[in-house]
């Protein structure tokens, strides 16, 4: 009999509720993962009795039979999620030690319907890098490895403590967020399903910000089922939130099974970038011929703008960052390093409190904010969002059901061998899947297959506004077509 | 802007003349139970930071939600302004840091405010108006306090304000003097209050100016201004006015020019000192708030609220003159505060309009200052004063005893046709009553009347006399008549 913690988020739901397993068994052996992973270091705090208590509340409520959607379902939390009275960092020191007195509302949505919290999960700092390599709490290792190598691969970023724990068995699912492919990508480095729903399906209320036009809760899971399980749960209209979209949530499960007869998939022309290695090209054909084969219908289409997505992401996304984290001043919670006067308070405290990439997208967006840049910079880049959101409406309009495309330009790359690059370069990770939140469309990354070197690749799918049903069901098609992802072998246990 | 000059409302320089130009930035706490975009009381007077949400106090991950009643304040304020309402406006954030601002930025309205372009009727001293013009209304929130006195090397922040929802009011340059623009803020405030919008409290900082003044000579381009911050009286801002003028007149004439400056008001020692020069000034990164969208409403929501809207006080005015035939000026006065002219209109309903404007504007108004009490604290009711009013009409007392009997109503209260019966103040119209003291007067001073024979002024003093003998109480007009008959004099 395998461990408990190797079965997905669905199969232990369906475990706990004909009893096969009790709710503390299954939370006892994924807090003995999470204790022999710490090599990971996917996590940043673990609450082990936290958990064990949500279990016990969960094993009395399925006896009764009155068990929740998520009930004893072991979850790990992005520490991006406030958590009442649970220390919340977003990777950052400025936040070491601020224990909110509120709980998200993805997190509220999730314990409602009794999930279980193993602890908070490692990001990027702020939530600004693809590789996990700028948290204040240490890189997260990916459980993968290239096939004969010892080196140490990044799990992307920055959602990559959510990618790895999921990964590597640590927990049945995980909350993410998803700003310029936080979600997408570390699931496509991972062999993981991520889906960064419709911007405004998922209440931002409660989620320290980043970029707040383009910041969207989602999940990570390891198949597509589990995340549509999981997207149910953490979406929902939430007033306290006014880009919150005051829509019902459909049956997503449901619309997993659908298949793909009778849908036509868009095959972006634009999206095949110079440079783009084989394997890649290889494995998006394959995913076009998987569909076709499951009966939808492949069509190429044209996004022309999709060029202008990335730099004009990296204005949009930093103008807001840069204001987003004014808020980090010393003067209320948070670190505080003292100084004679406000001016050296502010200076002491965001200087030692920010770590460099944090600094840096603070600087470029305060600078195209400035008097005399706005117009050249902001402005023209909000021209191109409408431009780029009208090339997808344009798509859509033909008939066109989901778009197809490769998540990420490459696999995962090894721990510092970015560091030292151009941060350019690191930002070329998200080409793919930045035009998503551009456009504030649903996107979901689905494990396609391995590269030569034994990693795993993932495709996109891009769907309409609020129809993640869709995304589910053409998902669903790719992972029963390429299989389920060989696990990484438990070298960190 | 290009209206005729009007010579008395120049400085008089070394040189020549100058014309002051003043435009104004009126911030206005707009009366809501709840600040503008986080459910927190907005109650003056409570203990630091007693009223501060998790959004004003600007927690990781909190989010503004608007209050649509703060909406319909910044709307009823803009009819009552008659001015442009525009049906989608936007907020921007105002980026920089300052202990007080917890957010980083101030959520405020830049490109796109709630309202546009109307004017405000202002009634001079003199007698002459002059029409302001209005540029724009936006809503945005108000900062916290820093305290620097609580400890010595330490300054710490209420946030009770931090967030309540403010109405910047910004005019035109269309201001000429200080007279025009203390006038100006006098009008504004009372359209304010007509409509509940805003207290007007000047003295709880519900109300204040940022005033922008420049000088030319008439006829010239407008000059180089200083904006004075956060002038919070009326009288403040008239010797703001005068004080930068003359400042800045100095400094022209003296060969000197002027640089674009903001400055404050020092009441004490009566003058103004740089705050920040234009190079200083914040770049403030204005960009729209990716937390809210944009506000949008459609012309009926706008027209539900036209249609509640209370009459103003530039209607009330003309109405008052029409209906009541009151001089503008007495119009003026009464439709200054709401509860005045409520009072008044109580007074005046079914009684002559003259003689209650009178009553109310003379007797009341002038007993109210001296006492130093508002309208809404006054002893006399409207009933009351309507009764006083009542007896001096149907006869019952003079003018006189009407003027004693308001004494006793306001330091003793009491139905007044009570008391007129209890103290025996009726005026006695009976001839023959009269006729008797009148006789005896005259019997007793023969001499006085052969005078009168001579000299028809002496009438007064046997008037003097009957009205004494007769405790005041003798109708003056029959005591006249009688004494005329007796006497011999036409």
């Amino acid at each position: 009999m395998s461990e408990l913690n190797e079965l997905t988020l669905a199969e232990a739901r369906d475990g706990l509720k004909a009893k096969r397993f009790s709710a503390r068994e299954l939370t006892q052996v994924h807090i003995a993962a999470v204790e022999k992973a710490r090599a990971l270091n996917a996590f940043i705090l673990e609450t082990p009795e936290r958990a064990l208590a949500q279990a016990e509340v969960s094993d009395r409520k399925i006896a009764a039979g009155e068990a929740r959607p998520l009930e004893g379902l072991p979850l790990g939390i992005k520490d991006l999620f406030c958590t009442h009275g649970v220390t919340t960092t977003a990777g950052s020191k400025i936040l070491e030690g601020f224990e909110p007195h509120y709980e998200s509302a993805v997190t509220a949505n999730l314990w409602r319907d009794g999930a279980v919290m193993l602890g908070k999960l490692n990001l990027d700092e702020f939530a600004m890098g693809s590789s996990n390599e700028t948290s204040a709490y240490g890189n997260v290792v990916s459980p993968w490895r290239r096939t004969g190598s010892d080196a140490q691969i990044v799990p992307g970023g920055s959602s990559g403590g959510s990618a790895a724990a999921v990964a590597a068995h640590l927990c049945l699912g995980a909350t993410a967020t998803d700003t310029g492919g936080s979600i997408r990508q570390p699931a496509a480095f991972t062999g993981t399903v991520g889906i960064k729903p419709t911007y405004g399906r998922c209440s931002r209320w409660g989620t320290v910000a980043f970029a707040s036009s383009l910041d969207q809760a989602g999940p990570i899971a390891r198949t597509v089922r589990d995340c549509a399980v999981l997207l149910a749960s953490m979406a929902g209209p939430d007033a306290r939130d006014t880009t919150c979209v005051d829509l019902p949530v459909p049956d997503f499960e449901a619309a997993v099974s659908r298949g793909v007869k009778g849908l036509t998939i868009g095959i972006p022309k634009e999206y095949r970038v110079d440079g783009m290695p084989a394997e890649i090209q290889k494995l998006w054909d394959q995913g076009a011929a998987w569909l076709k084969d499951a009966g939808a219908t492949i069509k190429e289409i044209s996004l022309p703008n999709t060029q202008y997505a990335l730099p004009a992401y990296y204005i949009v996304a930093p103008a807001e960052a840069s204001s987003n984290l004014a808020r980090y001043d010393g003067v209320r919670y948070g670190l505080r390093v003292p100084a004679n006067d406000i001016v050296g308070l502010y200076e002491n405290t965001r200087a030692a409190g920010f770590g460099r990439e944090v600094k840096r997208r603070i600087m470029i967006g305060t600078y195209v904010l400035s008097a005399g840049y706005y117009d050249a910079y902001y402005v023209r880049a909000q021209k191109i969002r409408t431009l780029i959101k009208r090339d997808f409406e344009a798509a859509y309009a033909e008939g066109v059901d989901a778009i197809l495309t490769p998540a990420t330009p490459s696999a995962a790359f090894g721990i510092g061998e970015k560091a030292s690059a151009d941060p350019v370069e690191m930002y070329l990770n998200d080409v793919f899947t930045v035009t998503v939140n551009m456009a504030g469309l649903p996107g979901i990354a689905v494990p396609a297959g391995l590269d030569s070197q034994g990693l795993p690749l993932g495709l996109q799918l891009i769907g309409r506004p609020f129809d993640e049903e869709t995304l589910f069901a053409v998902a669903q098609t790719i992972e029963d077509a390429a299989g389920r992802t060989a696990l990484p072998k438990p070298w960190w246990a | 802007m290009n209206a005729p000059v009007n010579p008395k409302k120049l400085i008089k320089g070394g040189l020549h003349d100058w014309e002051v130009v003043i435009g104004m930035e009126i911030h206005a706490q707009v009366t809501s139970r709840s600040k503008l975009f986080s459910g927190a009381s907005t109650a003056f007077g409570a203990e630091p930071n007693d009223n501060v949400s998790l959004v004003d106090a600007a927690m990781p991950g909190m989010l503004p939600v608007i209050n649509t009643e703060c909406v319909a304040q910044a709307v009823r304020t803009g009819l009552g302004l008659k001015a442009k309402i525009n049906l989608r406006s936007v907020f921007d954030r105002k980026n920089y840091f300052y202990p007080d601002l917890p957010q980083g930025y101030q959520i405020s309205q830049y490109k796109d405010p709630i309202v546009g372009e109307g004017e405000v009727l202002v009634d001079l001293p003199d007698g002459e108006s002059i029409t302001v013009g209005i540029e724009r209304l936006h809503l945005e929130q108000d900062a916290g306090k820093s305290l620097h006195d609580q400890a010595p090397n330490q300054s710490f922040v209420d946030l009770n304000r931090s967030g309540v929802a403010l109405m910047e009011i910004v005019s035109r340059p269309d201001l000429r003097s200080s007279e025009e623009a203390k006038a100006y803020v006098t009008k504004l405030r009372t359209i304010l209050r007509y409509l509940g919008t805003c207290d007007g409290d000047m003295e709880k900082g519900n109300l204040r100016a940022d005033v922008n003044v420049s000088v030319r000579k008439p006829g010239d381009p407008l000059g180089t201004r200083c904006e004075i911050k956060n002038v919070n009286s009326i009288r403040f801002i008239g010797q703001a006015i005068e004080t930068e003028a003359r400042r800045q007149i100095a400094i022209i004439e003296d060969g000197g020019t002027i640089s674009q400056e903001t400055r404050l008001f020092d009441p004490g020692k009566g003058e103004t000192r740089s705050m920040r020069s234009k190079e200083e000034a914040h770049d403030y990164r204005y960009f729209p708030d990716p937390d809210l969208l944009p506000l949008e409403f459609d012309q009926a929501y706008v027209d539900g609220l036209a249609a509640g809207l209370p009459e103003l006080p530039d209607a009330k005015k003309a109405r008052f003159v029409a209906d009541f035939g009151l001089s503008a000026y007495d119009a003026g006065v009464l439709v200054a505060e709401r509860a005045s002219a409520d009072f008044y209109e109580a007074v005046a309903k079914g009684r002559d309009g003259k003689v209650a404007a009178n009553w109310v504007i003379n007797e009341l108004f002038g007993r109210l200052n001296k006492e130093g009490l508002g309208i809404d604290q006054s002893p006399v009711s409207a009933d009351q004063l309507g009764s006083i009013i009542d007896l001096i009409g149907e006869g019952t007392i003079s003018g006189k005893i009407a003027k004693d009997l308001f004494e006793i109503v306001w330091t003793e209260g009491g139905d007044p046709r009570a008391v007129v019966e209890i103290r025996g103040m009726k005026q006695v119209t009976d001839t023959g009553a009269i006729e008797t003291a009148v006789d005896e007067i005259i019997a007793k001073n023969p001499d006085k009347v052969a005078q009168a024979k001579e000299k028809p002024t002496l009438l007064g003093w046997f008037v003097g006399q009957t009205m004494k003998a007769t405790g005041g109480k003798a109708n003056p007009a029959a005591v006249n008549a009688l004494l005329k008959a007796k006497l011999g004099i036409e």
